[in-house]
């Protein structure tokens, strides 16, 4: 090996002979004497050669250029709020961001004490008891709530979730249950919501383990869940609530619905979208499940000087102790994503929570009417009660399909497609009048289509 | 580091009246408040959630402090086995905190080429370096790129109608992961033991593989820093069942530049973006888990893949052949953009340093501290080695003792009880990313530790004395759970 000319490696020649000497070798290559010939790499990777940063900067901003920002009337999920420049700013931190997790408390309080706070925030939101910190994202999240709820009742391996959770947060739960010996039924919905006679005849069986049930739900809607919980617990199943953090703060929780488990995306606490990850899946629950949880999970206590401190704690629910008897084999994950939405949240505080909500009921309220007036669209389920997203459907002779394309060329992401001729369209606080407008400009140009 | 502890909760800078916030338009969001007291009363929360109201100097300060009580690997050495904590570039930071923030994933594909483009790039880097046929990059973490590794096997025996493979061979030396893994994608785990030098015991695997094995899960080099050197004829007796050879890629950084997973015979593998690609840990995540299959396996990667149709356009797909879908839409798309800077900017050429680098690291250390530390596996190391804690016993000095008072010298401790094998494994994993220097003053610490472990042992047991915290209770943790803001109210 001759010596690397590199920014990140501090190699002089002159290293490299002494420390050979002092390992008893001549050449780098004697370390890899026990690789055999027949696996050793000869040919090159087929990648460019070396580019320096002002290069590396060139190269990605071309890159970009095939991008196109638009402005975000789409959720199903992922909302657009405002992060404000002290979170990058102190995200950017390298005592948190370089740091692993936090095995060694002595020198790791800073990452134990946002967790903690992580902790107090989520179970504050949903109601609950306890959180972890953390999961993947909002799917996995629910994932893992559907295992934990299948190992707190032996023998039930039946789950039934509802047709008006996030498609794409059931074929996760899906897929990780279907590896499980789990069997995972849709419980059918209802002009827009879950079916509760559909349910009753469900939990008759007497083997389901869970229910898992959104709010808002994946078309917008508030469900009323009124005596759901009692009807989930006579037939002795779990009930799973998944929801969308922000909304927590001015809708029922969980725990007041009297689910045992809550679970969701905490993406829009702020969490920019970059095209999909990384977000932050949450999961929290009753303390009587707190021993069934998956994950990290931290803990206050004293050390030898009587300081209040943090620690990783019930440990022995984990992969690395416990191995394949472990309640999941989720290790850390998603840390910073924990201190990014603790900062939101207590920059918003509680009121500025509500009014990020309250400004998006406005603006889809808004919104709402002028895409009814023009004849083009109509709401899906207008007597259903909503927030800041709601489904629509096209009118005879235009298409949702024409409308997302013709919106994508005048900048405006229109919403999410649905169905066959559905459209989920959201509003945060980041779009304002003129963009409402715009909208609805792209709408009234819209032709009617021959079929 | 801070000398003295932060100790301060968000919570506790709360006062009524604050707030860190301005909305564009506050009477808008006023109203809508209104529209919402309008919808059914049950529908609503009763009371507001107990968050913190604090200004924007007063959270900057807080957290600006509360960070001097961590240590990152830009604090200082992190030598910690298993983990990889290499220097994270900054270029990557700044370029993907600019790069598709403001992308929705669910746009339509030809207003996200670019964004796609990273991914494809990336997958295809990814696949030449491990010398596999096609990566996804949708897994989150290093464990979730093991079990989603383990369900395109079970895809692949199901494709073929091979329902009998029920059981995952897992050496003993094995992360806790892969066991965990298994038991998550509903296997059976069996056990391969070691053979005295650390690598797996041939006879013994041959001897429980069978038609009912779906896949051999393997560390190559394995957790005590050991290259499997029987790996031809491992891979031979694993096929010869029918089962197929798992690669955990937690170790892969030794072998950048000097051998690939795919030419070994390995038939799955994940990578570890936040290990070998330079991505930082945060503190626990995000990470990325990116898995790779050989050729004929494509098919089974999870939903959704990104591909390109032939005019070069990336377009994002769907398949029913997939083994399912484990997250909402591409994964932890950021942490592949700072990955494919991180190559692109060592090269081709400049990869092919970092194994050997790495490995040279560790060598030095191991050499210069065998004498006075027990090394129950001789013999040239990769990228980590594990000591089975000091040479002599006498001293009642334990592994524990050593990794606090490397807290005190300034160091992060290594990974310690890990693995399994021996009663006090203290395991190093060094990096290429550091100096001679830097290992010279660890070695100095650990050789000084050393000498006061014999000379003042219990001086050496009751460390460290000079971090911010000392001792935290454990035990009180567990059993009286404090686990919230409200919980230290009560």
């Amino acid at each position: 090996m001759d010596t690397p000319s590199h920014p990140y490696f501090p190699h002089t020649a002159e290293d490299i002979a002494a420390m050979l000497e002092r390992c008893g070798v001549k050449t780098v290559e004697e370390l890899y004497s026990d690789v055999p010939d027949s696996v050793l790499f000869r040919g090159h990777y087929e990648l460019p050669s070396a580019m320096s940063e002002s290069e590396l900067r060139r190269f990605f901003k071309q890159l970009a250029r095939k991008d196109r920002e638009l402005i975000c009337f789409a959720g199903a999920g992922f909302y657009q709020h405002y992060t404000p420049a002290v979170i990058p700013a102190l995200l950017s931190r390298s005592e948190f961001y370089t740091a692993y997790t936090p095995y060694q408390p002595e020198i790791s309080q800073g990452t134990l004490q946002y967790i903690f706070e992580y902790q107090s925030i989520m179970c504050a939101l949903t109601g609950m008891d306890v959180c972890n910190a953390s999961m993947y994202d909002g799917s996995t999240a629910t994932a893992e709530a559907m295992m934990m709820a299948v190992n707190s009742l032996k023998r039930r391996r039946r789950v039934l979730i509802s047709a008006t959770v996030n498609p794409l947060v059931a074929q996760v739960v899906n897929t990780y249950a279907s590896y499980n010996n789990v069997t995972v039924e849709v419980l059918p919905e209802k002009d827009g919501i879950t079916d509760r006679e559909a349910l009753r005849s469900m939990l008759g069986a007497g083997d389901v383990a869970a229910v898992i049930v959104a709010t808002p739900n994946y078309f917008g809607i508030l469900e009323d869940y009124t005596g759901l919980a009692d009807e989930v617990h006579a037939a002795k199943a779990l009930l799973i609530m998944n929801a969308h953090a922000t909304t927590l703060s001015v809708l029922r929780t969980p725990a007041d619905w009297g689910a045992d488990i809550a679970c969701g995306e905490a993406q829009s606490l702020g969490l920019p979208l970059n095209y999909g990850g990384p977000y932050l899946g949450y999961l929290s629950c009753r303390r009587q499940f707190m021993r069934k949880m998956p994950g990290r999970i931290v803990g206050a206590t004293t050390d030898d000087r009587g300081q209040r401190v943090f620690v990783l704690t019930l440990q022995a629910r984990e992969q690395h102790i416990r191995r394949e008897k472990a309640t999941s084999n989720i290790c850390s994950n998603q840390g910073i994503m924990t201190l990014h939405a603790v900062m939101y949240a207590s920059l918003m505080g509680p009121e500025g929570l509500r009014r990020v909500n309250g400004a998006g009921a406005s603006g889809m309220r808004r919104l709402a009417a002028e895409l009814c007036l023009t004849g083009k669209m109509r709401l899906k389920y207008p007597d259903r009660p909503y927030l800041n997203e709601a489904l629509f459907e096209m009118a005879d002779g235009y298409s949702a399909d024409t409308l997302i394309n013709e919106a994508a060329r005048a900048g405006i992401l229109a919403g999410v497609r649905v169905g066959l001729n559905g459209l989920l369209v959201a509003v945060t606080e980041q779009q304002n009048e003129e963009d409402i407008k715009a909208y609805i400009k792209v709408v009234n140009s819209l032709k009617k289509e021959n079929s | 580091m801070n000398t003295q502890l932060y100790d301060k909760l968000i919570f506790e800078l709360s006062r009524p009246g604050c707030r860190g916030y301005a909305l564009p338009d506050e009477n808008r969001a006023d109203e809508g408040l209104g529209d919402i007291k309008t919808l059914p009363e049950q529908l609503l929360r009763e009371s507001e959630p107990e968050l913190p109201r604090v200004d924007e100097p007063t959270l900057v300060r807080h957290y600006t402090n509360s960070s001097t009580n961590n240590f990152g690997v830009d604090t200082g050495f992190y030598p910690l086995g298993s983990c990889t904590m290499k220097y994270n570039p900054k270029i990557n930071e700044e370029l993907a905190a600019g790069f598709a923030s403001e992308l929705h994933p669910l746009q339509p594909a030809d207003t996200v080429q670019g964004a796609l483009e990273v991914y494809w790039r990336l997958q295809k880097a990814l696949s030449t370096i491990g010398g596999m046929a096609e990566f996804t990059l949708n897994p989150h973490a290093g464990a979730q790129g093991e079990l989603t590794g383990l369900m395109v096997i079970k895809s692949y025996h199901n494709s073929r109608e091979d329902y009998g493979r029920t059981r995952i061979l897992v050496p003993d030396s094995a992360h806790g992961t892969n066991p965990a893994s298994a038991a998550c994608a509903g296997y059976e785990v069996v056990e391969v033991h070691s053979m005295p030098d650390g690598t797996v015991d041939v006879e013994d695997l041959k001897s429980k593989l069978d038609s009912s094995v779906a896949a051999l899960m393997m560390t190559n080099p394995n957790t005590v820093g050991m290259f499997e050197r029987n790996i031809p004829v491992i891979a031979e007796a694993v096929h010869a069942v029918g089962a197929l050879l798992y690669y955990d890629g937690a170790n892969l950084n030794p072998l950048l530049g000097v051998a690939r997973p795919g030419d070994m015979g390995f038939d799955v593998m994940h990578i570890n973006l936040h290990k070998t690609f330079a991505t930082p840990h945060g503190g626990g995540g995000p990470g990325a888990g990116p898995v790779g299959v050989r050729a004929g396996l494509e098919q089974f990667l999870p939903n959704p893949r990104v591909l390109q149709a032939p005019d070069g356009t990336l377009y994002v797909n769907e398949q029913d052949s997939a083994c399912g879908r484990v997250s909402a839409w591409l994964g932890n798309y950021t942490v592949f953009v700072k990955a494919l800077a991180y190559i692109y900017t060592l090269g081709a050429c400049g990869l092919r340093y970092v194994g050997p680098l790495a490995t040279l690291n560790a060598n030095y250390i191991m050499h210069s501290l065998c004498d006075l530390y027990e090394l129950p596996i001789p013999g040239p190391c990769k990228h980590e080695f594990v000591f089975d804690g000091l040479k002599d016993k006498s001293t009642g000095v334990t592994t524990l003792n050593i990794a606090k008072a490397l807290l005190d010298c300034g160091f992060h401790a290594p990974t310690i009880y890990f693995p399994l094998l021996f009663h006090e494994s203290l395991m190093i994993e060094p990096t290429e990313t550091e100096s001679r220097r830097t290992l010279d003053d660890f070695i100095s610490a650990m050789r000084d530790i050393a000498g006061r472990a014999a000379s003042e042992p219990d001086s050496v047991r009751t460390e460290p004395h000079h971090t911010p915290v000392r001792h935290p209770d454990d035990t009180e943790a567990a059993l009286h759970p404090r686990l919230t803001w409200s919980d230290l109210k009560c």
